[in-house]
């Protein structure tokens, strides 16, 4: 199954990806609507300072611990996509307690949200990778 | 016969069915469970009386769930005995149920005190499941002087969940701050404040002495006028069924890393079942749906014929009031660092190069990369510990590392 | 001084409708244009700082932004025109020599686009690349002059080394110090892909770059920074550089701030210290000189590797490159005034040296008529643009061509000829590792690749048309080129029919 890879070497920190993944994700038909003068809520966030970053989103994980800890049973594995129903869930955040990655994050109305590979959205590459000027982000299947 | 017999319907039992059907998909697997209702999430009690997820969107796995992995799900029926010899199970109807391998995953009961004139009071729940939720949404009324004895993780869940339906709320308990199991003192002042803030009294260090009808005399003296009492002091494992069988039992059911208890095929996982704590090095019952799951799949994976263990338990809490997050896992043992800025409050343990807990209040964002050095006992002279005590984040690990964890399949 | 303010040449115009502030624009601008301004929430630009390279605008997930001359303007004077007013008052100011970067570009005329093309009608048909072979391959070194044969009458088929390319195109010398180690990575890579050769310029060979051997073209210029026998052994062919087209007769300077890490260690020079390429070779003053410096590398390199002198165009490059041929020399490159450069005085950039085109017609015209044309290969640069470009130089007499910029345009180079400042936020002609890293060698190879395969197949429909399925054919063929609006001296020199001719 493909999956997002990260390489921190040609990451510039530009935080596009944030910005593409937020308008992917917003159902708008232009970045201009979806995003002018609102803080955004990407579910791929850039860590990192000026010498190194890297964007971090869900690894998918073959086991996926967050999709084992839900209290809500609102994260589930679908197809290899680790997903979480938002109508499900409760906000508990024991997900943020056990992802190793610190990829899943509150959305704005306070119930969590994560990277779902864009499956929902325009198909094909997730929104990120297809947004990264410089192929730091790769979405591939690897062994 | 059915190959597997599972008693409960909570996480572990789930866990187990799943982990069961990772291996087997074919082996018939009877689900038997005391509650009538389609496994549901029993934490989330507290949310659907706050108005934050209904009876359906509660439940723990799709409707389908019995069916889609061939659970005979019995629900509503109560077992009486287990006999290890014969392999059978044995319920209230008198029924026997044959088993290759039988879960226990009976969860806990909670825990009611005996304090004098307890039979007097009118109106008193327990909070720890679905029909107990119901009982006290029944028994509320929005003038509702409610009292809560314990102000632990289940009675302050509840106090969150009736806040907006209740005229007020006391919470009583001996112990002298809130959560005691999981926050340190400065923590617990924080998260009291914060719950007085939003309308809650407390009554720490005290005890109710008697009740008198609707009059709860305190040891202090205090006398306090209620309506309904949530008795929430907490909860006692569910052995009895292990221990009449002649099986180990401890504080839970004592376990191997499978799952395994002492009686010959026969496991046990969740709140009736005891876990290795690795960041305390004690076998102890990590009452924690989390732990149930991961115990309740290795027994699974297990009974079916795979290999699976859990190795890396930890006591882990993800708890939240009004807002305010507070994120713990681990022990609170060795040095420490702390950070506090309102609100926000942080404390790391840590000792022999090892992260042994931590407290987040607040701002608890990605605490699980917290969470994954206790429980992977990465060494904490590998990483950048100034960085990782700043906040939870990947820089703090060296560039293969991160390589490892974002350029690789996990 | 007011007299040193020189209002922005550039303005940034920032949709504000559009604009999300998600200031990328402002991570990515090296120059520090653009930032964020907290009390009126809102992006702000300083556009003095403004070099007009376009990184913001590519990014701008919005497309907010634009940069436009600006309209201010000194009162309209055909002679005293606002660059050179500007430039006297920066000399004024600084009492320095202004510096450049890239290519010359003045409005001087460029015989390429005065020169076109035939193509076959009725009576020589057309050749369809699609459907027939068509031959780009090209051997570039000595060619014998006539068939020998050995005593035992059989053909002697040993020929000095040669470089074969799969098209006639070469990435020219761009240094390892001036450009980043992505961007020669990039070159590296693409020339490995395409079986062409790119060139270290005088930089030395980085070590990861020495598994690109067999594509390599190792250069020894005058500083002979990072000469040793490895490095010379480690290419396909060595370049003696005697000139540069965007300096004749000027020297190198890479300033010692550059020169850092593994740049110090490829130059074999320490940390810091300038990298100054002296004018001339202090070891050359005569194409006896020169012959000494040709053998010498053919013997350190067992003479394995063709040796290629490359010189300015400059006045009198047709008897220059009459010597060359005779210094031993197997390839003579020509590099025209048009030719970029990582740094040069502007007025040396700008009045010195003359046109590739003429200086390529001249110099065959020359050798054939000494005879001696089969002695050398020509490889001309200096702003070869475009795949029609090619074609021209072709025809006119070259072998091959050499492509620096229109390669670092391929890599995201937008000429915005700031190159000295170190600060390119394309991540190519700078070693500042964050604007390094802007250059994915991974993209930049694939974009190399996809240029010279473009032009592959352009030059083949090209010949295809004229009727010519292999480039020898085309070689030095000028009745396939016909001038127009040109005088006749200049179609003498070009050796070119007016159209209609």
């Amino acid at each position: 199954m493909k999956r997002v890879y990260v390489d921190e070497k040609w990451c510039l920190g530009c935080h596009l990806c944030e910005y593409y993944c937020a308008f992917a994700n917003s159902g708008r038909s232009s970045m201009v609507k979806a995003l002018k003068n609102r803080k955004i809520h990407p579910r791929i966030r850039i860590e990192g300072d000026n010498q190194i970053s890297f964007a971090v989103s869900c690894r998918h994980c073959t086991d996926p611990i967050c999709v084992k800890s839900c209290i809500a049973g609102a994260l589930s594995v679908e197809e290899g996509v680790v997903r979480i129903d938002e109508e499900k869930c409760v906000g508990c955040e024991t997900c943020v307690l056990v992802c190793p990655y610190g990829a899943l994050m509150p959305s704005e109305s306070g119930v969590m949200q994560k990277c779902e590979l864009c499956i929902e959205n325009a198909g094909g590459k997730p929104a990120c990778v297809a947004g990264c000027p410089n192929k730091a982000i790769i979405f591939e299947e690897r062994a | 016969m059915a190959k597997y017999v599972i008693i409960g319907n909570s996480a572990a039992g789930v866990a187990c069915v799943e982990g069961i059907r990772s291996v087997d998909r074919e082996g018939s697997i009877t689900l038997l469970s005391s509650e009538p209702y389609h496994t549901y999430s029993r934490p989330l009690i507290s949310y659907l009386l706050e108005g934050k997820t209904d009876e359906e969107r509660m439940k723990y796995r799709p409707d389908d769930f019995y069916e889609k992995n061939g659970v005979d799900a019995r629900l509503g029926v109560r077992v009486t005995e287990i006999d290890p010899s014969e392999k059978t199970v044995t319920l209230d109807s008198g029924e026997k149920i044959p088993y290759g391998k039988l879960m226990h995953a009976a969860g806990s009961v909670p825990f009611v005190p005996k304090i004098e004139g307890m039979e007097t009071v009118e109106k008193k729940v327990t909070f720890l499941s679905l029909d107990d939720a119901k009982a006290l949404a029944d028994a509320l009324t929005p003038e509702s002087r409610v009292l809560i004895l314990g102000a632990g993780l289940i009675g302050l869940k509840c106090a969150e969940g009736i806040l907006s339906r209740a005229g007020s709320i006391t919470v009583v308990d001996l112990a002298d701050r809130v959560l005691p199991s999981i926050l340190d003192e400065t923590g617990a002042g924080i998260v009291q404040a914060h719950l007085e803030m939003h309308g809650l009294s407390f009554r720490l260090s005290d005890t109710v002495q008697r009740f008198e009808g609707n009059r709860a005399v305190l040891k202090s003296g205090e006398t306090l006028e209620f309506d309904v009492l949530v008795v929430a002091v907490g909860v006692r494992p569910s052995v009895s069924l292990i221990e009449n069988a002649g099986g180990a039992v401890r504080r839970g059911v004592a376990t191997d890393e499978t799952g395994r208890t002492s009686l010959p095929d026969v496991f046990a996982a969740g709140d009736c079942a005891e876990s290795y704590d690795i960041s305390s090095g004690q076998s102890r019952v990590l009452a924690l749906l989390p732990n149930a799951y991961f115990q309740g799949h290795a027994a699974g994976v297990t009974m079916a014929g795979g290999r699976e263990e859990l190795k890396k338990a930890i006591p882990m809490n993800a708890i939240g009031f009004m807002g305010l997050h507070i994120l713990t896992a681990g022990s609170y043992t060795g040095e420490t660092y702390v950070s506090r800025d309102g609100e926000n409050y942080k404390i790391l343990f840590y000792e022999s190069d090892l992260l042994r807990g931590f407290i987040l209040i607040g701002n608890v964002a990605r605490a699980g990369i917290y969470t994954a050095l206790i429980r992977e006992r990465t060494p904490l002279s590998g990483i950048d510990f100034a960085l990782i005590c700043e906040k939870p984040q990947l820089m703090a690990f060296t560039a293969q590392a991160r390589r490892d964890l974002l350029s690789k399949r996990q | 001084m007011p007299i040193d303010f020189l209002y922005p040449e550039y303005e940034v115009v920032r949709d504000a409708s559009r604009c999300i502030a998600c200031r990328a624009c402002e991570r990515q601008c090296s120059n520090e244009v653009h930032a964020f301004d907290e009390e009126l929430e809102c992006m702000v630009s300083d556009e003095s700082r403004c070099v007009n390279c376009h990184r913001c605008v590519s990014i701008c997930p919005t497309r907010a932004l634009k940069i436009v001359k600006t309209d201010h303007t000194f009162r309209e004077n055909a002679n005293w025109t606002g660059d050179t007013i500007r430039e006297l008052y920066r000399q004024a100011g600084s009492g320095g020599v202004l510096l450049s970067s890239m290519g010359n570009p003045k409005p001087l005329p460029v015989y390429w686009d005065r020169l076109l093309l035939n193509a076959s009608q009725v009576t020589n048909p057309s050749i369809d690349p699609l459907r027939e072979p068509m031959e780009t391959k090209t051997f570039l070194g000595k060619k014998p002059t006539k068939i020998e044969r050995d005593e035992d009458g059989r053909i002697k088929t040993e020929l000095t080394p040669q470089l074969e390319l799969s098209t006639p195109i070469l990435f020219s010398a761009m240094s390892y110090g001036s450009i980043s180690y992505n961007a020669h990575e990039s070159l590296a890579r693409a020339a490995e892909a395409l079986g062409i050769y790119y060139n270290t310029g005088e930089g030395g060979l980085h070590q990861d770059f020495y598994k690109y051997g067999a594509n390599t073209i190792v250069q020894v210029a005058s500083g002979r920074f990072g000469v040793h026998k490895d490095y010379l052994s480690a290419g396909a062919a060595i370049e003696i550089k005697m000139g540069q087209g965007a300096k004749p007769g000027i020297g190198g300077h890479l300033p010692g701030t550059k020169i850092v890490g593994d740049v110090s260690r490829t130059r074999m020079i320490p940390e810091g210290s300038d990298a100054i390429s002296p004018a001339p070779h202090h070891d050359i003053y005569s194409i006896e000189d020169l012959r000494q410096l040709v053998f010498s590398l053919k013997e350190a390199s067992g003479y394995k590797k063709p040796v290629i002198v490359k010189i300015a165009a400059v006045h009198n490059v047709a008897a220059i490159a009459s010597g060359i041929a005779r210094s031993g020399a197997d390839i003579i490159a020509i590099d025209g005034f048009r030719g970029g450069t990582g740094a040069a005085p502007t007025r040396i950039r700008d009045n010195v040296g003359i046109p590739i085109e003429l200086a390529l017609a001249a110099v065959d015209q020359r050798l054939r008529d000494e005879g001696i044309r089969n002695t050398v290969s020509l490889v001309v640069g200096g702003s070869v643009r475009s795949s029609a470009d090619v074609v021209k130089a072709i025809a006119l007499g070259a072998d091959a061509c050499y492509i620096g910029t229109a390669a670092l345009l391929a890599l995201g180079c937008h000429l915005c000829r700031s190159c000295q400042t170190g600060k390119c936020n394309w991540g190519i002609a700078t070693q500042r590792p964050d604007l390094v890293k802007r250059l994915n060698p991974d993209i930049g190879m694939r974009r190399l690749v996809n240029l010279v395969n473009a032009w592959t197949h352009e030059i083949k429909e090209i010949m295809g048309g004229m009727g010519i399925n292999s480039i020898e054919a085309l070689r030095g063929n000028r009745l396939m080129l016909r001038g127009v609006g040109l005088t006749e001296k200049e179609l003498e020199i070009l050796g070119v029919k007016h159209a209609g001719e």
